[in-house]
């Protein structure tokens, strides 16, 4: 047994019937001492399976939401391993233990997995090189692997990898197996397109909503209407008289109706008579914002950060600047809207269906139902859109209670209403920012933050390279639900942080671009406590959006906005062209530049880019969700706004840094600095600063 | 329950479906034509867009019972091969992400190419009303561009 020479993982090798082979890592922990062990045991692991006639599937371990792993991670493994791109297949990975980390959130999974996958396909290859070189007897050295083949340089004698399989197997596993120079990448950083983008076009059944079994009844369920109401009596006399009905479940405070049809499920349901009692609090978004800015004309209770004496430098400023800006709560609205299908019989459950967190689900599973997690399987299809919704289990263990209790195999499916009124919402949040200011100077910044159910960390620009610097903030209690949403916590702080600093530039008469660079010189050679972010790689991208947008020459009727912000690991900075269009700006054009290490897939990155660019702009424009008594007002696109073709930008031109450092995140990133870019760009077409969001109503 | 026949991507079909019930949820659950999206249920999303007669048409709010005798093309029905100018311009470009919404988008593309071989950008803001969630309307546009392109020089 050898080991590869990997941080935690070990890769085995196996035969597969017939003459092919299965490469995988393995986890430590799973790893019995018996060096024999047939790879048969560590099945799901695999992420490369190469069969005797040459077919090669690899394993993408990562839930695919849209943000392309299910391509990208695919696409490391076959840099390293040599193979034809074209010629190979992907499937996504089931969920089990020996993947590791298979979540989708976070902008995590090339971050936690290319090293490791380079590895493994370096392994692999270098396994069918020395293969051949024995089958021939030559060296090593002499022969090349390329496309799926191994070939003797001098004398041109190829063997495919499927008819090396059976040799491959007995080859040692290379302890240190030579990476590829990234000069010689054919994969890594090209243009790759998405490998269901056939399907999808041709609108083959990929999606959870899409799962159809033998035997299953489709579910609607009826969920509280407002936060503080719960369940109480239920007639379900009509319900059950309705056409395909075929029974009623109570849960603890849901009734579930199910029914032969999508659409007899969701008569049944709004036919059931339920009377909601009032248990808690009925809340206002009108109370939440009374709330906050209550506590931040007192001043919040937790500091973040203190550097320096904000005071101090307040009473020596000839202005302090002393604005609050305003957050809504917003919903996740992925496109797909929840569903699970579940099968739970015979202390046996099959899960199936749309979640970032798989593990999380059969934790949960298990929990509720009193099942052992080995007789709990969890598949996950393609997703239509995650943004953070399904971090949480709730859909999924839902349709298992739901299952259990009627004994039969059943797909639960949300209408938009469902999903609207049944969120975890990103929280309502409000900030107040002080600037203490001299004519020319900035003195000191002083940030702080309300939120319901949470506060902020303060170690963001301009933290680091300010002497004055204070961060507060204090949580707000309520009982509407909140949860993790695209960039949590950044796509927020960036549009105020970014917004203020607008503010200040045209105070102090500074050029936005020329004002940060200031600020990431001061962090770089006179830093002030901890600098939670790489002032040079944030150069690097001001300095190239700059370039690219030729900052400082502005067309004529064109209005342009700044921002850059840090997350995930990487770096993003835009520059938001508007124009007026009946006096509305219009967003035109956006550039972007981008550090996020070494690119993989440089179509799936962009698309990224310009989707995360184009969810900020959506969210910073149009949608917000208003309680009412506890009751969610915006319950369908028809209040809950959101852009359309007209409202994106015609065009929105990427560049990354160049880099040869190990990739960092990139689903996120760029989405929080586009809020405030496109205030400041609204703010010089149109002399207005938004400090509340969205923006429509305001212009 | 009542019996319909329906005109379905050149195939007539017969379905047995209460008269409300939306021609979305008839082509999901009872032709398993799954490729057709639901996504919001009332006329806002386009993700259920079908072509009815040569128009983009929002099935998820129209009743099976008004179908009639119109000819409905679903995505799956959009071409043979899955090589429409317009499935051909997407791939080519890698425009979806999560992909949830595109079928919809298509469908609302080609009754668009119908009618406005060679659209303006003003013609796509007009026509393209359909909402993705993950912001793929960049490509879009340029697919459009692309595909009449390629239709034109067919
Ligand atoms: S599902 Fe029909 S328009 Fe949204
Ligand atoms: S590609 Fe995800 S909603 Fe459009």
């Amino acid at each position: 047994m050898d080991f590869m020479n990997s941080r935690r993982n070990f890769l085995k090798v196996s035969a597969l019937t017939g003459g092919g082979i299965l490469f995988g890592l393995v986890f430590p922990s799973f790893e019995t001492n018996d060096a024999s062990t047939a790879l048969a045991d560590y099945m799901p692991n695999i992420y490369i399976k190469i069969k005797p006639d040459g077919k090669i599937v690899l394993m993408a371990p990562n839930p695919e939401i849209g943000q392309g792993v299910k391509t990208s991670l695919p696409i490391i493994i076959a840099e390293e391993l040599g193979v034809d791109w074209k010629k190979i297949e992907v499937e996504l990975a089931p969920l089990d233990n020996r993947y590791g980390r298979q979540t989708a959130g976070g902008s995590g999974a090339i971050r936690g997995r290319y090293a490791d996958l380079r590895k493994m396909g370096a392994a692999a290859r270098e396994m069918f090189v020395n293969a051949a070189a024995q089958i021939w007897s030559v060296s090593a050295a002499d022969c090349i692997a390329d496309d799926g083949m191994v070939i003797h340089k001098s004398s041109e004698k190829k063997l495919s990898y499927g008819e090396l399989a059976s040799k491959a197997v007995t080859m040692q596993i290379p302890a240190n197996p030579t990476l590829k120079d990234p000069k010689d990448f054919k994969y890594i950083g090209t243009r790759i397109t998405d490998v269901d983008v056939h399907s999808i076009v041709t609108g083959k059944p990929l999606f959870g909503i899409d799962t159809r079994r033998k035997g299953m009844l489709f579910a609607m369920i009826a969920r509280s209407p407002a936060y503080g109401k719960t369940l109480g009596n239920v007639d379900d006399t009509k319900a059950r008289k309705v056409n395909g009905v075929k029974n009623v479940i109570k849960l603890k405070n849901s009734v579930a109706v199910l029914a032969t049809s999508t659409w007899a499920a969701k008569k049944g349901r709004d036919a059931l008579v339920i009377q909601w009692n009032t248990t808690g609090k009925l809340e206002n978004s009108s109370d939440h914002f009374a709330g906050f800015k209550e506590i931040l004309e007192k001043g919040p209770t937790t500091v973040g950060r203190n550097d320096g004496d904000v005071e101090i430098a307040k009473q020596k400023a000839t202005k302090v600047l002393d604005v609050y800006y305003e957050i809504p709560t917003l919903s996740h609205c992925q496109m797909e809207p929840l569903n699970f299908f579940a099968d739970v019989r015979d202390g046996k459950v099959e899960l199936y269906g749309p979640t970032q967190v798989p593990d999380q689900l059969r934790n949960d599973v298990a929990e509720k139902l009193g099942i052992n997690k080995d007789n709990i399987t969890v598949g996950v299809p393609r997703q239509g859109g995650g943004f953070g919704r399904k971090l949480m289990t709730d859909n999924g263990v839902e349709a298992a209670l739901v299952s259990a209790a009627a004994q039969s195999p059943v797909q639960v499916q949300w209408t938009r209403e469902d999903d609207m009124q049944n969120d975890f919402y990103r929280p309502a949040e409000m900030y107040r920012y002080r600037a203490a200011l001299t004519a020319n100077e900035l003195l000191a910044w002083h940030q702080s933050a309300v939120g319901i159910g949470r506060g902020i960390r303060g170690d963001s620009y301009v933290a680091g390279a300010m002497v004055n610097y204070r961060s507060d903030s204090q949580g707000f209690n309520s009982n509407t639900p909140t949860g993790w949403w695209r960039a949590p916590g950044a796509c927020t702080m960036a549009y105020v942080a970014e917004s203020f600093f607008d503010e200040i530039c045209l105070e102090l008469k500074k050029d936005p671009v020329a004002f940060r660079l200031d600020f990431f010189k001061k962090a770089k050679d006179a830093p002030v406590g901890r600098v939670g972010y790489d002032p040079t790689k944030y150069k690097a991208v001001v300095e190239l959006v700059a370039k690219m947008s030729n900052w400082g020459t502005t067309p004529d009727g064109v209005y342009r906005g700044f921002a850059t912000w840090f997350s995930f690991g990487s770096y993003a900075a835009q520059v938001v062209e508007v124009k007026l269009e009946d006096g509305k700006p219009r967003v035109t054009k956006v550039y972007c530049a981008v550090y996020c290490g070494r690119v993989i897939n440089l179509s799936g990155a962009e698309n990224q880019i310009q989707g995360a660019i184009v969810d900020g702009i959506n969210h910073a424009m149009f949608p917000k969700v208003t309680f009412v008594d506890g009751a969610v007002q915006e319950t369908n696109f028809n209040t809950y706004n959101f852009l359309r073709m007209y409202d994106a930008p015609l065009d929105i031109e990427v560049k990354f840094v160049e880099s040869d450092e190990a990739p960092t995140g990139l689903g996120e990133p760029a989405l929080p600095p586009i809020a405030a870019a496109l205030g400041n760009a609204i703010f010089a077409a149109t002399g207005k600063r938004l400090r509340r969001l969205p923006f429509a109503g305001q212009l | 329950m009542a019996k319909y026949s329906l005109s379905i991507n050149g195939k007539i079909m017969s379905v047995e479906a209460d008269d409300d019930t939306p021609l979305l949820w008839v082509l999901r659950d009872n032709l398993n034509l799954v490729g057709t999206k639901f996504g919001c249920g009332v006329a806002q999303c386009g993700a259920c867009t079908v072509d009815l007669d040569g128009e983009a048409l929002r099935s998820c709010v129209l009743p099976v019972s008004a179908v009639g005798k119109r000819k409905v093309v679903t995505i799956e029905g959009l071409s043979e091969d899955g090589d429409h100018p317009l499935q051909k311009a997407w791939e080519e470009l890698d425009v979806s992400q999560c992909g949830y919404c595109q079928s919809g988008q298509l469908m609302a593309a080609s009754t668009l190419l119908k009618s406005t071989p060679d659209p303006t950008d003003q013609q796509i803001d007009e026509a393209m009303t359909n909402i993705c969630r993950c912001g793929t309307q960049v490509r879009i546009r340029k697919a459009i561009h692309l595909a009449a392109k390629k239709l034109n020089t067919k």
